[in-house]
């Protein structure tokens, strides 16, 4: 039980990848840092380099792994002059899972288990990608039945709506409205109650799943559903009142981590950071998957890449949720809430008493697994931090050959030190909570 | 009269003012135990909903989460310990004052949950000594709460005056989904 | 990859129908192409891979780079899907980009030697691939030549072994279920 002093190295160091000086730091490694993103010549990175302050005046501090702003276990590295942020460097895998690793181990019903603890503020999104490639590589996609796909798009939308609340709740804490925080979980609760009538989990619910959902919704659901929808314009309006309207969160957050639309491109960023740059881009839309292009509804775009922009695209994306939630209620069709396919869907649990087949199908689905047809495909979501792939390679049996996720918050990470810099570590607060990273997914 | 700390409170042979401010004591430290911010993953989100105003952590005087673990008293490891972590978990155990005490909220922080693979430590009491496991993935607010609880129990009956560097080990019971007609029993009958 | 045409060594009859009966790969943008469940992909060798990549950026408007990730085919029993030509290898680096104009994703697979594990950087072309090359590297352990910081990322710093890799164990340790004890 010794304490950490008594250990001849520092347990803590990450050696190579921790931050040198800026004076010891190449030019090609500057001209990385900032030419490549920003398409500049060596000359025009040399001119801005030119700037540097004597090495004396600049301080690198750690920010995190424990720190309360820091979203999770990410780790920053801070080169300071005073309170100016220089160069940042994002240290992460401090809650590394090897999730991908586990995902070859577990068979395809067991599969949505695993993969929704990545993105755990909105985990129907992960379930959704990975058993949308499954169906792709079974070749079932098309067979998917109608309500299954319907009841589909109202899971992901209310997951939407609660992980946005999510959001502007840490949000405002992290800014100081901590107020915001607890009117943000007060509402995010009445979310999870409509979410666990249905799927039986306030989170990680292992609801969607290869085939359809795993159980149909619950009689009464649409009261349910209709109580939380009318509950929440009120909410919204009233944290219009406290964050939108409000000059000091303004002056916190216009202007703040601004970043360009060639530069979110060129770094992969998605989601409300690629759309709050001006680039109207939203999968739903573009490349409609489940039933989205039955539905109506906005893409919200804003102008100027900052992090009020960002801001506010979440607090109307929930608006626009809303309105998609009751198009849903309105268009939800009678039958089967998953496909029919003995070989890939359980069979219902009365059956088992009656038909040996039905035994001997549970039995193999649960134990061995389906299996899957070898090959590979690549299928994405619209989550609400982007576009979140998954990459199944399978070689024939009922395990995943190679399963990858594409989770967006690790490409959106690599935004920080761009937006971050040239601010102040205060503003730099304010840039991470509006990225919004989930460090389950970042790390895996 | 034998002044014998070593055995934390136990040792203290009491009289009638002694045993009185030992009680005092056991009740100003169950009732504004402060937990240190330790959110890792999932739990950590039912960990901020505990605190939020549906479960109220405020009403055991625990809702302000300190920041700095010199100012902590409980450390709520809620979520998945990964192996560059554990080393960062052990540091800041270790920068906390006694008397302190430990949850393991959630089935990863208790035995590595569902992940018995290379990247966890299969168990956080592999790193520090946990006083109550929660059991559940995640544990909900309300099996949170009664883990914390039957911590405060535990403290009132000065089963908690341990040597430092041991923890209580006791086994939570989860208690989600419970009607609010039904009562939650928080009786710790058959613990230790 | 020039066309593969077979030339057949001698004049018998079987070989010409064999020959006639090759099929060509099919090329796009000079590298032969497959499509898997709906979606083309693209096999560049490693050398072709960063000017490819440059050109479909320049000219064809794949201006995003989602995902670039890796798979070892170590324990691949069945058919990888590959075109005429393409010699597996152990490793696979998978680019996945993106052009928005034309609303479509487009996937490369590059063939990564085991004794040779090395691929060039797509990071001058594309600068948001620096954290994913550089997680393919510390889950593989393929080296990426001109990515400006290639350490590990996920893993401790003085991590041993490449955890993706087939050969690395998944390190399960074995776990006995007990009924729960009474007396707690």
């Amino acid at each position: 039980m010794s304490t950490v002093e008594n250990l001849p190295f520092d347990p803590t160091d990450e050696g190579s990848q921790e931050m040198a000086p800026r004076g010891s730091a190449g030019a090609a490694e500057l001209l990385r840092e900032l030419g490549a993103t920003l398409r500049m010549s060596e000359a025009e990175v040399a001119e801005l380099v030119q700037e540097d302050p004597s090495e004396d005046q600049t301080m690198i501090i750690n920010m995190g792994p424990q720190h309360p702003s820091t979203h999770g276990v990410l780790r920053l590295m801070l080169e300071l002059e005073g309170e100016t942020v220089l160069r940042t460097k994002p240290v992460i895998g401090y809650l590394h899972t090897g999730m991908e690793k586990t995902g070859e181990d577990l068979t395809y019903l067991q599969g949505p288990t695993n993969v929704t603890r990545m993105d755990y503020a909105s985990p129907l999104f992960n379930e959704l990608a990975f058993s949308l490639t499954t169906e792709k590589l079974l070749g079932i996609d098309e067979d998917i039945p109608e309500r299954a796909q319907w009841i589909r798009v109202l899971m992901t939308e209310l997951n939407r709506i609660t992980s946005h609340l999510l959001f502007l709740a840490t949000n405002g804490m992290d800014v100081g409205a901590v107020s915001m925080m607890v009117w943000g979980w007060r509402d995010r609760e009445r979310g999870l109650r409509v979410l666990e009538a249905v799927t039986g989990l306030r989170m990680n619910h292992n609801y969607i799943r290869p085939g359809g959902v795993a159980a149909d919704l619950p009689d009464g659901w649409r009261d349910t559903v209709l109580g939380f929808l009318d509950y929440l314009p009120e909410s919204l309006d009233e944290y219009d009142v406290l964050l939108t309207e409000q000059p000091i969160y303004r002056e916190r957050l216009q202007g703040v981590g601004v970043i360009t639309a060639e530069e979110a491109v060129a770094l992969g960023a998605t989601g409300p950071i690629l759309r709050s740059t001006g680039v109207p881009w939203d999968l739903r839309r573009e490349m409609p998957y489940l039933t989205y292009d039955q539905l109506d509804f906005d893409v919200i775009v804003g102008s100027y890449g900052d992090c009020f922009d960002r801001y506010a695209i979440r607090l109307h994306e929930i608006r626009e949720s809303m309105k998609i939630v009751r198009q849903v209620l309105e268009k939800m069709p009678r039958g089967d809430y998953r496909i029919q396919d003995k070989k890939v869907t359980p069979p219902p649990r009365a059956r088992i008493d009656e038909s040996m087949e039905a035994l001997i199908h549970h039995f193999k689905i649960f134990t061995e697994g389906f299996k899957v047809p070898e090959g590979e495909a690549y299928c994405a979501v619209e989550s609400p931090r982007g576009e979140l792939g998954c990459y199944i390679v399978s070689d024939g049996s009922s395990k995943p050959y190679r399963m990858h996720i594409r989770g967006p918050s690790f490409v959106n990470l690599q935004t920080l030190p761009h937006m971050m810099r040239g601010g102040l570590i205060a503003d730099a607060v304010a840039v991470i909570s509006s990225v919004d990273p989930i460090m389950g997914e970042v790390d895996r | 009269m034998a002044w014998d700390l070593s055995k934390g409170l136990e040792g203290l042979e009491h009289n009638f003012l002694t045993g009185t401010l030992e009680e005092f004591v056991k009740w100003a430290r169950r009732m504004s135990v402060m937990p240190a911010t330790f959110g890792l993953a999932c739990c950590a989100i039912e960990m901020m909903g505990a605190g939020g105003p549906h479960y109220d952590l405020a009403r055991f005087g625990m809702e302000t989460f300190r920041a700095s673990p010199r100012q902590a008293d409980l450390m709520i490891v809620a979520g998945r310990v990964s192996q560059k972590m554990a080393p960062v978990l052990r540091q800041i155990y270790d920068q906390m004052m006694e008397p302190k005490w430990v949850i393991s909220m959630g089935v990863c922080a208790s035995t590595g949950g569902m992940f018995n693979n290379y990247a966890l430590v299969q168990g956080v009491d592999q790193v520090v000594p946990v006083d109550a496991y929660a059991p559940g993935c995640p544990p909900g607010p309300e099996t949170l709460i009664h883990a914390i609880n039957t911590l405060h129990e535990k403290i009132r009956d000065g089963h908690l005056t341990r040597r430092p560097g041991e923890g209580l080990g006791l086994h939570v019971e989860q208690k989600d989904g419970q009607r609010s007609d039904q009562p939650v029993t928080l009786t710790t009958a058959g613990s230790r | 990859m020039a066309d593969d045409v077979e030339v057949p060594e001698d004049g018998a009859p079987s070989d010409e129908a064999a020959a006639e009966a090759a099929p060509e790969p099919e090329l796009r943008f000079g590298v032969p192409v497959t499509r898997s469940r709906g979606q083309e992909v693209l096999h560049p060798s490693r050398d072709e891979l960063v000017s490819l990549v440059r050109m479909l950026r320049d000219d064809e408007g794949y201006l995003m780079c989602l995902d670039v990730t890796g798979v070892d085919y170590l324990t691949y029993e069945a058919d990888r899907g590959l075109p005429e030509g393409i010699a597996p290898e152990r490793f696979e680096v998978v680019v996945t980009l993106i052009s928005h104009r034309a609303r479509q994703r487009l996937r490369l697979r590059v063939q990564v030697p085991e004794d040779d594990p090395t691929c060039p950087s797509i990071f001058d072309v594309h600068p948001g691939a620096e954290a994913m090359e550089r997680e393919v590297f510390d889950m593989f352990g393929i080296r990426f030549e001109g990515h400006p910081d290639l350490t590990r990322i996920l893993m401790p710093e003085d991590w041993e072994g490449h955890p993706l890799r087939k050969d690395h164990a998944i390190g399960r340790i074995p776990v006995q279920f007990k009924a729960p004890q009474d007396a707690r």
